[in-house]
């Protein structure tokens, strides 16, 4: 399998200097399905490989260099819209990473500016974004509906001259969740950049970055978050994260991330973290579950996720309302 | 509420390419491209001198070129959309 | 995939994977003359695939999929599976391209110098580079234009030539002993025919040219032709890229410096006969 592969790849990119035409062609097929193509760029600078594959390397870099611009303007005009109201916000995911130059942003795609204020602020900050310039996606009263009622973030914005949209959170997991972090705990201790915009600090970073991937998704993407929480505990360690995993209840997320980190890129984990875990083993085989030509093989591993995470946001009852609304508009799971 | 005062982005952020009579500027924080004419450039250039309100920089510009009266309710609203552009911010 | 076929068309290299031997037998076909990616490895893959497992038989529909899709896109039936794979590898493009400046654009060349003609769709410079490829210049492509960051050239792209509707009787009669696709009625753009460009095209398609001229021609008008500025031709070449904003400075550099070193004039022409001759009558002018 190529997610395997990729992998391996990210792991060691000295190997890569051996790989074939056909390897190759699995590997930056995985490599654009998983949204790493430019992390696999910035790993194999440097290694002597064939001139086709550098170009589509090279090419991938310029691409996730432009992305990089854009997603800090982003991030600046939103510090712009919100200047005056004094909140403090604080940038999630991949816009963060690039913000406090990590080497989790170093290559990374950027799509949508996520953004977490404080809850009794929403519908301020709300109201500044709409006075510069960014407008609802899709006026549709059940999703709206649903997003306000049960959602972690406000329903997303687009920006009319930009085309960028913004998700702005009040915390960092659906309230339908089993889980509820601390998020007034994340923004009191957040740490504050040079601009005035703020990231989480580390062990909240990871934490967050955790929740997204075990938690919140059908782990697609997965092995983009992984690779994001793979820099993380490289760069930051694990001195504390326990212990503040536990305040947000993701303590045995952050363990079984890190496992699950540590057999896929060799991520250097506490002895004691090393535990045997039976359902490890599913999680990997849907991060890797990728074929020759990018696609998740076999599929079953695909829908079992899906129904998974709606299951983990939603209460059953609550679920079926959801899946039937869907239904009825026309909205089938493949 | 003060005066506004405007600054324009750090000319090093910009590549203006004259095009006959239109000009291309390319924003390098936000990589766009931003194409426009006279009197914009002429404004990205008097603010190169210093963060200005909207009399201050009438007053470089009439130093320069031949300005008409009632102009500054169309400055105003240049500077409005060079904002919206985010090449010129509120200082 | 269970079919799979390989082509480089211009610099750009392609794999075209299918559920379908159909598709597949058609490329081969069609592409026989062309090489394969450089080093074996292709820029884009491209995925003809069933929605589901029973569809492969079943009515079967072709979805378009690859590194870069649409998610909404609607499938087409079995029988426009080489429509399928030609959309498939625009789509590449489209999204995707990102080492030239794309314009959507025809291209023909002489002397080394390149004629860029560019505009709305229906304004015919899919079917001018057609014919002008049969009255001796070299076809570099009839959709894409390359233009290359380092160097300012414009690199070829000559894919099949998608004839659509009326042009496909104009080229049958222009290229006689043409080699020509199946027709495919009824596609969501009409019908279409594909015509493999000229062997030189395909041995030369490597060859860059230095733009000489470009053309925004428009179609239906009584024959008129005017001067178009650098500050015109770039909105209009911006409004035909796919990419200019996704390459940024790059993008930029190398499109402001076509418009203010390449001469540019929109035509309009009643009908193609005036327009190849406008064009012969420019070139000899300006170049």
């Amino acid at each position: 399998m190529s997610g395997a592969l990729l992998a391996a790849t990210l792991r060691d990119p000295a190997q890569a200097t051996g790989y074939d035409a056909p390897t190759w062609n699995a590997l930056i097929a995985a490599a654009r399905a998983e949204q790493l193509i430019g992390t696999l760029a910035h790993r194999l600078d440097g290694q002597g490989i064939s001139e086709a594959a550098q170009r589509i390397l090279t090419d991938a870099r310029a691409s996730t260099d432009q992305g990089r611009i854009l997603a800090l303007w982003e991030a600046e005009a939103c510090r712009r819209a919100l200047v005056t109201l004094n909140v403090p916000v604080v940038l999630l995911k991949g816009t963060a990473y690039v913000a406090a130059d990590m080497s989790a942003g170093q290559g990374r795609m950027i799509g949508d500016l996520d953004i977490l204020v404080p809850r009794d602020r929403i519908e301020t900050v709300e109201h500044a974004l709409i006075e510069a310039g960014w407008e609802w996606v899709k006026p549709d009263p059940y999703d709206d509906a649903y997003y306000r009622q049960w959602m972690h973030e406000l329903p997303p914005l687009i920006h009319r001259e930009r085309d960028r949209m913004i998700d702005v959170h009040h915390t960092i997991l659906p309230l339908t969740a089993q889980i509820t972090p601390d998020a007034d705990a994340m923004i009191r201790d957040s740490v504050t950049l040079a601009n005035g915009l703020r990231v989480l600090n580390p062990q909240d970073m990871i934490c967050h970055a955790v929740a997204h991937l075990l938690a919140d998704g059908d782990l697609a993407g997965g092995m983009r978050n992984l690779w994001d929480i793979h820099c993380m505990l490289s760069g930051f360690g694990t001195q504390g994260l326990e212990e503040r995993a536990r305040l947000h209840g993701l303590h045995r997320h952050v363990r079984r991330a890190a496992r699950l980190a540590n057999a896929l890129y060799g991520t250097a984990i506490p002895q004691d973290w090393r535990t045997r875990d039976s359902v490890d083993a599913l999680f990997k085989k849907r991060l890797l579950a990728r074929d020759g030509w990018g696609q998740v093989r076999p599929k079953w591993v695909e829908h079992g996720f899906f129904i998974r995470s709606h299951w983990l946001r939603m209460p059953p009852a609550m679920l079926a309302r959801h899946l039937w609304t869907k239904w009825r508009k026309g909205h089938r799971p493949n | 509420m003060g005066v506004v005062r405007y600054r324009a982005a750090a000319p090093d952020t910009m590549r203006l390419e004259p095009l006959d009579t239109m000009t291309a500027i390319y924003h390098r924080a936000s990589g766009r491209t931003h194409l426009v004419a006279s009197p914009v450039p002429e404004i990205l250039t008097a603010l190169e001198q210093g963060d200005a309100t909207v009399q201050q920089l009438l007053d470089r510009l009439a130093a320069q070129y031949d300005l008409a009266d009632g102009e500054a309710g169309a400055l105003t609203a240049r500077l409005a959309e060079l904002e919206e552009a985010g090449l010129v911010e509120r200082a | 995939m269970r079919h799979v076929f390989a082509v480089r068309i211009g610099p750009v290299g392609f794999r075209v994977g299918s559920d379908w031997r159909a598709p597949v037998a058609a490329l081969e076909h069609l592409y026989r003359d062309y090489p394969k990616p450089d080093d074996d490895i292709p820029d884009f893959s491209v995925r003809l695939f069933a929605a589901r497992f029973w569809r492969r038989f079943v009515r079967p529909s072709v979805m378009i999929g690859g590194d870069y899709y649409l998610p909404d896109a609607a499938p087409l039936p079995l029988r426009l599976g080489l429509l399928a794979a030609e959309m498939g590898m625009n789509l590449q493009m489209a999204l995707a391209q990102r080492r030239y400046l794309l314009l959507h654009a025809s291209a023909v060349e002489r002397d080394g110098r390149a004629l860029v003609m560019t505009g709305m769709s229906g304004a015919g410079k899919s079917t001018l580079a057609a014919l002008l490829m049969t009255r001796g210049w070299r076809l570099m492509g009839d959709e894409f234009a390359l233009v290359d960051p380092a160097t300012g050239l414009v690199h070829g792209f000559p894919r099949l030539i998608s004839l659509k509707n009326q042009a496909i009787g104009v080229m049958e009669a222009a290229c006689p002993d043409g080699r020509f696709g199946p027709l495919q009625p009824d596609t969501p753009k009409g019908d279409i025919r594909h015509l493999v460009p000229h062997a030189r095209a395909i041995q030369a398609m490597r060859d860059p040219a230095k733009p000489a001229l470009i053309l925004f021609p428009g179609f239906g008008h009584a024959a008129d032709e005017r001067p178009v500025l650098p500050g015109e031709a770039f909105v209009r070449l911006t409004q035909a890229s796919t990419n200019f904003v996704a390459m940024g400075e790059t993008g930029f550099d190398v499109l402001t410096s076509l418009v203010k070193n390449t001469p540019a004039r929109a035509i309009d022409y009643p009908d193609t006969e005036t327009a190849l001759a406008m064009v012969e009558r420019l070139w000899s002018e300006i170049v």
